[in-house]
């Protein structure tokens, strides 16, 4: 094979072709966005993998304090409990997954009986803590938590609370990260 | 009576070195697009994900087979096969090394086109047999792309067919003997490239998915097949983007031959053929992956006016051009 007159032919007709049509169109019969295409991919195969292979490392995923976890209620310091049986994040829920029922305590306050939370309904939309006038429930940022039988998804006033109790330290930090933030 | 008996050896030895190549595409095209974008890819079954196939197919053979209400049954079953025949059919004229080719027939070029156009076959009747609208008007633009695209890639091939004077495709390759700048490549190399976008866009790969298009239809022509009918059209599209790939190589790469050829030491070094036309084979493999993951999907009507609008012309413009060369004796 003649080798110089292939390779004299084959750029003959690249000047040609770049005579008639120009710079900017011979560009895309060369293929030259395309191969810059295969170079960017072509880097990436070899750049380290941003993976982080959860959970058998990194079990401490990076979090933010707005994260919308497991649903809990919230005492005073005193060990009184905030909610106030206003019922706002009852009507406000767009899954239903409140209920509430409230009368009056012995010393006139107006306390909950029954503030039940169905977690099959619940979508951890967060709107009961907005609509919350006295930071009462409130969304923590647990999320490793699983509701496995029938019947266990009612989580009812009590459990609530023992919730909040766990995580009042973490609630209390990720609304401080929130508001400085 | 031997004689069949060696036959059915012989098919087996290409077959079932080929199902496990299609099954073991199914995870590199997972873990090199993944690589490509800053992902691992499948990494959970076994050592890295090398069982991730074995797993793949376990799903697939038990998972139900679900029959549209309504459907041309008979067609439904048959089309998964017109899709899975062909593709294995076309592997029997292939030149593994100068000894190693099933049947060396003299229309070896023609035997592979007549092959690869009975999908359009297979493509249709499913989408006919299906009795869904999204499987039709997916049969139908995958058949319209694949007839298209099948004009473009017969222009390109004919300058092979002139640099070779032959279709016997053991003949089209011993023509390239001699070093890597005696291959095809270099003096058809416009045509190269249009075969090499047409390629794509016959077994129906990204960009050119638009039969497909994962990410906006749900599947095309193929989407009633469930369980190991749809493992079968899946089977089918793997064999034949190996098979393009190893005919890419007999075309335009010559095939087995070292491309240390004529070099003095390098060109002598013991290495057998099939070593080099897996090796090229494996390396356009590859570029079918690295382009899906580089380019996004072309819209229908840039799609067609690529393939008749600039592959055409391009292909016809070098027909002359690779004759008159022939004429000179340059090539």
């Amino acid at each position: 094979m003649n080798i110089g007159a292939v390779i004299a032919t084959l750029l003959f007709f690249l000047i040609i072709t770049w005579l008639v049509i120009g710079s900017e169109q011979l560009k895309r019969y060369l293929l030259v966005d395309f191969l810059k295409g295969l170079g960017v991919t072509g880097r990436a195969f070899w750049r380290r993998k941003i993976t982080q292979h959860y959970p058998d490392e990194g079990e401490e995923l990076p979090i933010s304090p707005r994260f919308k976890g497991a649903l809990a209620l919230r005492r005073y310091e005193n060990g009184e409990e905030r909610c106030i049986a206003c019922k706002l994040c009852e009507s406000i829920c767009p899954a239903l997954a409140i209920t509430i029922e409230a009368e009056e305590r012995a010393d006139g306050a107006r306390k909950t009986t029954r503030f039940d939370i169905d977690t099959f309904k619940c979508i951890n939309c967060g709107l009961c803590e907005e609509a919350c006038p006295v930071d009462s429930i409130v969304c923590t940022d647990e999320m490793h938590y699983s509701i496995l039988q029938r019947g266990d998804n009612i989580l009812a006033k009590d459990q609530l609370l023992m919730i909040g109790d766990m995580y009042e330290d973490r609630i209390q930090h990720n609304l401080r990260e929130d508001n400085d933030g | 009576m031997n004689q069949w008996l060696l036959w059915m050896i012989y098919a087996l030895m290409i077959i079932l070195p080929l199902v496990v190549c299609v099954a073991y595409l199914t995870t590199a095209e997972r873990k090199i697009i993944g690589y490509m974008q800053l992902r691992t890819g499948p990494n959970r079954v076994g050592f890295a994900g090398v069982l991730q196939p074995i797993a793949d197919a376990i799903k697939f053979v038990t998972k139900e087979l679900v029959y549209p209400k309504d459907a041309d049954w008979r067609l439904f079953v048959l089309a998964p096969q017109l899709m899975l025949v062909p593709s294995l059919l076309v592997w029997s004229v292939v030149p593994f090394s100068s000894e190693w080719v099933f049947a060396n027939i003299d229309a070896g070029v023609l035997f592979v086109f007549a092959m690869t156009s009975l999908s359009a076959y297979g493509v249709l009747i499913s989408g006919w047999a299906s009795n869904s609208k999204y499987a039709m008007l997916g049969a139908m633009r995958a058949c319209a792309q694949i007839i298209s695209y099948e004009i473009a890639m017969g222009f390109a091939l004919v300058g092979v067919l002139i640099l070779s004077g032959s279709l016997n495709l053991k003949t089209i390759v011993l023509g390239q003997s001699g070093g890597l700048f005696n291959w095809y490549w270099l003096p058809l190399l416009p045509m190269f490239m249009v075969y090499w976008i047409c390629a794509i866009a016959e077994t129906n790969r990204a960009p050119f998915d638009v039969a497909e298009g994962e990410s906006e239809l749900v599947a095309g022509f193929h989407v009633e097949y469930s369980g190991m009918m749809f493992a079968v059209f899946f089977i089918a599209e793997y064999a034949n983007m190996i098979f393009i790939s190893v005919f890419t190589t007999l075309m335009f790469f010559g095939g087995w031959l070292s491309p240390f050829e004529g070099i003095p030491l390098l060109g002598s070094l013991p290495i057998p053929g099939i070593f080099w036309l897996l090796g090229k084979a494996s390396f356009f493999i590859f570029l079918y992956l690295w382009m899906r993951a580089s380019f996004p999907r072309y819209r229908y009507d840039q799609l067609m006016s690529l393939g008749w609008k600039q592959l055409i012309p391009v292909a016809l413009v070098w027909i002359p051009v690779v004759s008159v060369m022939r004429l000179l004796e340059w090539v």
